[in-house]
């Protein structure tokens, strides 16, 4: 079978929506909800985030909901028990995101064998870079057809770049701007000339723009540039507010949409 | 055998530079530079004259007779506690801030635990006119509120960090936080033989003057370069790094390292991140660490704020690995007691983290004719609040 993400890029190529949410946030049992919801409205991609207890590259939201994740129970154990029967129910790519040393822990192999089982179709780790992934991850993650979404940020060097192009399946996370995940940007604070930087260099990959993106100003805005954006602790901070998260879903998914 | 890192960060198996592609630019351009500025003429001169006029090197060798004496060995103490701010961070802070004027950089963040680190950046930034900002638990704010007074008077921001344990590891994540949004201007003073690579060599070797002096002051003392053993205590490791690193490749000498245990190994709340620790990645290195079995990491524990700190410097974890140096774990209690007898034998307070390396002169089977060098890391000046509290005086 096809891996769902380049399925999804075939489809569609411009407004994708990738949505990230923290497993076991805000309650342990949560995951697979969220999932469903997030897709019955129209998301066209999930970020399942695997908490850790140092996420380094992480605002003050997702260190929340990492914390209450690892209070509430939260491991890679339990989430692919959560997810056994996912596909049972979803259809859309899921990608999970979290930090290396969890994934170690737990067996890169034994990981990527669930990973497969599940139907996880890719993974994000932000601290595992370029050159520790072509060494040691991309055979394995290769031979289980696992897709690792390498990240470039507005420093990244035009030939580093293209290194990180031709290694990545899938797509390519573009950090919006030089800094840890966060909601709360405007759109004037993304920088428009590395976008377009970006843009002008065709590479092989489409690119999601992440990290700021909040509201339906910031989501639209980053679309004009790569094939769609990734929100994340703006989804955190709407699925705090409202303890039943199922109308809170539909209304935020909504509002990126501008269908309210 | 070669110890040191070899051209792609690694000692062994441990090291490298597992960071996020936002901080890749920084630790590039540190990787590619580093050594080609710091072995310059002119870093050279600076940094040696740096070291010798404002941090006050070369620190005595002091042959400790009564507590000598006490142990029926010879002990020789390596004064780093007499250097400008009280420790052996201020060699590594000199070294940073010429490599980061170099770099072009014009603001400077730091991690503490102690304060000591972050004192000595502050100091450094006053002394070159740098914007400064610490980052420090909120715990080890309270814990060490004498230097976070001097962090202030020298003109640095210190920011209170809220998240963990409220300690170094959670002071650690925001520094890099704070890199990853601020790359352009900003240079990143870690404290210890820890981080991507090139952190622990770049660290290392400026902490590797403790080393150079060692041999020249025990040639004339003792009429050999060579002790017996080194003993240093161990938190990310640097003053060990430092102690150990011109006897590294020597296998005559005896290097021993001593981690904090807190209130013992199997306590549940302990910082013996060798003894109790697992191989992962932590703040952009493989290395050893304390964690679950799911890869979190825990929280340690230890009456030292400097030694607080639940990962190890790459070198230590091969260093251990390959027995080439030993590591053992002193208790609180055990602590206590050896700076307390430090302080009535020889008249000098030592700082709480490098009372660990005095507490293992207990555990270890020394001869008479040994020679066993301490490296007194820091002053107690900064824990005397815990000493009074503790001994009731
Ligand atoms: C006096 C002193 N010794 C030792 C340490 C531990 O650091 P390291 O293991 O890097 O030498 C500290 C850290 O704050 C310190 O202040």
């Amino acid at each position: 079978m096809q891996n769902r993400i380049d399925q999804l890029f075939e489809k569609k190529n411009k407004n994708i929506l990738s949505v990230y949410f923290t497993a076991g946030f805000p309650g342990l049992d949560n995951t697979v909800k969220i999932i469903c919801e997030l897709q019955d409205n129209g998301v066209d991609l999930i970020e399942i985030g695997m908490p850790f207890s140092d996420p380094t590259a992480d605002g003050p939201t997702l260190q929340y909901s990492n914390n209450i994740a690892l209070k509430n129970g939260m491991s890679l154990r339990v989430l692919f028990k959560q997810l056994e029967d996912i596909r049972e129910k979803v259809n859309i790519p899921l990608i999970l995101m979290g930090y290396t040393n969890p994934v170690i822990q737990f067996g890169v192999e034994a990981f990527c064998t669930k990973c497969k089982e599940t139907g996880i179709d890719g993974i994000i780790l932000p601290d595992l870079p370029l050159e520790e992934y072509k060494q040691n991850y991309s055979e394995l993650f290769n031979n289980y057809d696992l897709y690792n979404i390498l990240l470039v940020s507005p420093n990244t060097r035009p030939e580093r770049i293209v290194q990180i192009d031709s290694a990545s399946k899938g797509f390519i996370y573009i950090v919006s701007s030089a800094s840890t995940t966060g909601a709360g940007k405007k759109s004037e604070d993304f920088s428009i000339d590395y976008f377009q930087r970006l843009q002008g260099m065709r590479l092989k990959n489409p690119g999601l723009i992440g990290f700021g993106i909040s509201d339906r100003a910031t989501f639209e805005n980053a679309c004009n540039y790569a094939q769609g954006a990734i929100v994340g602790s703006a989804f955190i901070d709407a699925l705090k507010q409202d303890s039943d998260f199922t109308g809170s879903i539909k209304k935020f998914v909504n509002k990126i949409r501008g269908m309210s | 055998m070669n110890y040191h890192v070899n051209e792609k960060g690694y000692y062994g198996s441990f090291g490298g530079a597992w960071i996020p592609e936002m901080m890749f630019p920084n630790i590039d351009e540190l990787r590619r530079r580093y050594i080609e500025i710091i072995e310059s003429d002119a870093f050279r001169s600076e940094f040696e004259n740096l070291l010798k006029d404002y941090a006050g090197r070369p620190s005595p060798l002091y042959y400790a007779a009564r507590l000598s004496e006490h142990y029926s060995t010879r002990i020789y103490l390596k004064r780093e506690d007499l250097n400008h701010t009280g420790s052996h961070k201020i060699n590594n802070t000199i070294g940073q801030i010429l490599l980061a004027e170099k770099l072009g950089k014009t603001r400077i963040i730091a991690e503490t635990g102690a304060g000591q680190h972050g004192v000595a950046t502050a100091t450094v930034c006053a002394l070159k006119g740098i914007k400064c900002v610490i980052y420090m638990g909120a715990l080890d704010v309270s814990r060490q509120a004498p230097n976070v007074k001097k962090m202030k008077m020298l003109g640095a921001e210190v920011i209170p960090v809220y998240s963990g344990n409220q300690t170094l590891k959670d002071a650690t994540n925001e520094a890099m936080r704070d890199w990853i949004c601020h790359p352009d201007d900003t240079h990143y003073i870690i404290g210890s033989v820890v981080g991507p690579h090139p952190y622990p060599d770049m660290v290392a070797r400026f902490q590797s003057v403790i080393s150079k002096e060692m041999k020249l002051q025990l040639q004339e003392k003792t009429g050999n370069p060579n002790p017996t053993r080194i003993i240093a205590c161990v938190g990310g490791g640097s003053n060990a790094a430092g102690a150990f690193y011109h006897y590294l490749e020597n296998e005559e000498v005896e290097l021993i390292g001593v981690e904090a245990a807190g209130k013992g190994i199997d306590s549940g709340e302990t910082a013996a991140t060798l003894l109790v620790g697992s191989p992962g990645v932590l703040h952009g290195s493989r290395t050893v660490l304390m964690q679950n079995e799911d890869g979190q990491v825990t929280e340690p524990y230890s009456v030292s704020a400097g030694l607080d700190y639940p990962g190890i410097g790459p070198l230590h974890a091969f260093l251990y690995e390959r027995g080439r140096a030993k590591y053992i774990s002193a208790t609180d209690d055990e602590v206590m007691k050896a700076a307390l007898l430090l302080t009535k034998k020889e008249g000098i307070i030592p700082a709480l983290e490098s009372a660990h390396a005095l507490a293992a002169l207990e555990k270890i089977e020394a001869g008479a004719d040994d020679i066993n060098v301490i490296n007194l890391s820091g002053s107690g000046n900064k824990d005397m609040e815990t000493y009074l509290k503790y001994f009731g005086f």
